[in-house]
């Protein structure tokens, strides 16, 4: 079942509608739900490899529904130090709840920086608006 | 910008709040609830499409018959009046111009249901016959369930006229999309509301393009333009049960020497191994092009028709596939992949 529209207040936001929650020199990343929305009940997660590193502004992984492919987009840099199994097993969790059982990847920060230019909820919301 | 078409039932659909997108032209729903629901509902009750997307010709008059005997593919003397027929229009080469349902009204009188992207093409392959598309509205009733909720009596491959469905006057034709049983409602556009919301209140799912494709996907019906096309022949699409090549038809004498040599290319049905899904346009490692894909909601794995080497085409045999990149591997498998119980 599809999550109720949020963009929770403790999150950080990237303009290609994907998250951070950042917890000291680590960031948990998924999509926001405007994007799980977008694209319809989730088929597959393409996860990075562990270990491997991502970029800022970059992709680091696909999320596919049944009409439709994604790329996700690191709102921050760092490597990659887990992959949420549950979304590669089991999409659909990452329609049902998009910021908490459907993160996508943990990530260390490799230019802990990059946070400040993130969007907070306001501004994403803004953007979402103006769309 | 092309102004996109909307069906008689546009407001239904804006109303039930489906996602709509173009198609062929038109404004169409491709999902209401969502697709792998509405594909489960086809599956195992009931669903309705609303296809008045799709269009009509109608050939009548005294040589209808030989007209286009002469220029479909499949033999019209395999049906008598009241009996439908899948066949192919083709060009000199023998490539697929268009697929189409013959409806066999009488000797000289036919219904042709084309696909919406190529009814003017059609109409310039058949000049005599007239195109009635605005006269129709037309609905795909389709599921284990489908025929008993409507009560309606209809054989596979048969249609009959002046139909009362609840309520409606309907051409009711055995034919559809989905591999299930069920029907095709064809009305008059004023009356396809009316239809429409007596159809739901029979407990019937409402369904978009989106099922529909990954429903006649799983069981390997061709869409014109992805799996089948002008530079593909039936033989090389494994359609060369709808050609009947002892007749004269536009591009036969290819078809027969293709068919006695061996195309050197086909169709084939194939399954991932490897996770990820398998999409339109992929290629193939070891030669060819995924022309459908799709998860198949019914099997759980990515699922696709694509055209491989003839020497590569039995069952059994692995293939990679270039996901955006990452080589995955598949299995060529039988057609099709999904085949309903008998009931």
């Amino acid at each position: 079942m599809a999550a109720e529209e949020s963009y929770p207040d403790d999150l950080r936001y990237h303009a290609e509608h994907d998250w951070a929650r950042i917890e000291g020199d680590t960031a948990t990343l998924g999509i926001t739900w405007y994007a799980q929305d977008a694209l319809g009940e989730l088929v597959h997660f393409e996860p990075p490899e562990e270990g491997s590193s991502v970029a800022k502004d970059e992709s680091y992984g696909e999320v596919e529904s049944v009409k439709a492919v994604s790329e996700v987009i690191a709102p921050l840099s760092g490597e990659v130090v887990e992959i949420n199994a549950k979304a590669v097993d089991e999409p659909e969790t990452i329609n049902a709840n998009p910021y908490e059982e459907g993160w996508l990847v943990r990530i260390r920060l490799s230019s802990p920086d990059e946070v400040d230019e993130l969007l907070d909820s306001e501004a994403y919301r803004k953007l979402l608006e103006e769309q | 910008m092309q102004t996109l078409r909307r069906t008689p039932l546009y407001e239904r659909h804006a109303a039930l709040g489906a996602r709509l997108v173009p198609f062929a032209g038109w404004e169409m729903p491709v999902q209401y609830a969502g697709i792998g629901e509405e594909h489960r509902a086809v599956r195992t009750s009931a669903g309705v499409f609303d296809v008045s997307h799709m269009g009509e010709l109608r050939m009548v008059g005294e040589g209808a018959r030989e007209y286009l005997q002469a220029r479909l593919s499949n033999d019209l003397d395999r049906i008598e009046s009241g009996q439908a027929q899948y066949t192919l229009l083709t060009n000199d080469r023998g490539g697929i111009v268009d697929d189409l349902i013959a409806y066999r009204r009488e000797r000289d009188d036919y219904l042709l249901v084309v696909n919406a992207g190529n009814v003017d093409v059609d109409d310039g392959a058949l000049p005599e016959a007239e195109n009635v598309s605005n006269g129709w509205a037309l609905l795909a009733v389709q599921g284990p369930e489908a025929l008993e909720r409507l009560e309606v009596e209809i054989e596979p491959f048969t249609f009959r006229e002046g139909v009362d469905v609840l309520g409606v006057r309907c051409f009711v034709a055995g034919t559809g999309y989905t591999g299930e049983r069920g029907c095709e409602l064809g009305c008059v556009p004023e009356d396809a509301p009316r239809l429409w919301d007596a159809i739901l209140e029979r407990g019937i799912a409402p369904c978009g393009l989106g099922a529909r494709d990954t429903l006649r996907l799983e069981v390997c019906y061709p869409l014109h333009g992805n799996d089948i096309s002008p530079e593909r022949t039936p033989i090389e699409a494994g359609l060369g049960w709808a050609c009947a090549l002892a007749k004269d038809f536009p591009g036969v004498e290819r078809l027969r020497r293709q068919k006695d040599e061996g195309p050197e290319e086909k169709l084939v049905a194939f399954v991932m191994e490897d996770a990820g899904i398998p999409r339109a346009g992929m290629a193939i490692a070891e030669g060819g092009e995924v022309t459908s894909g799709t998860l198949s909601p019914t099997l759980g794995i990515g699922i696709a028709l694509g055209y491989v080497a003839a020497r590569l085409a039995d069952p059994g045999t692995e293939i990679t596939i270039d996901l955006r990149g990452r080589l995955r591997r598949a299995r060529i498998v039988p057609k099709p992949f999904y085949k309903r119980e008998e009931r």
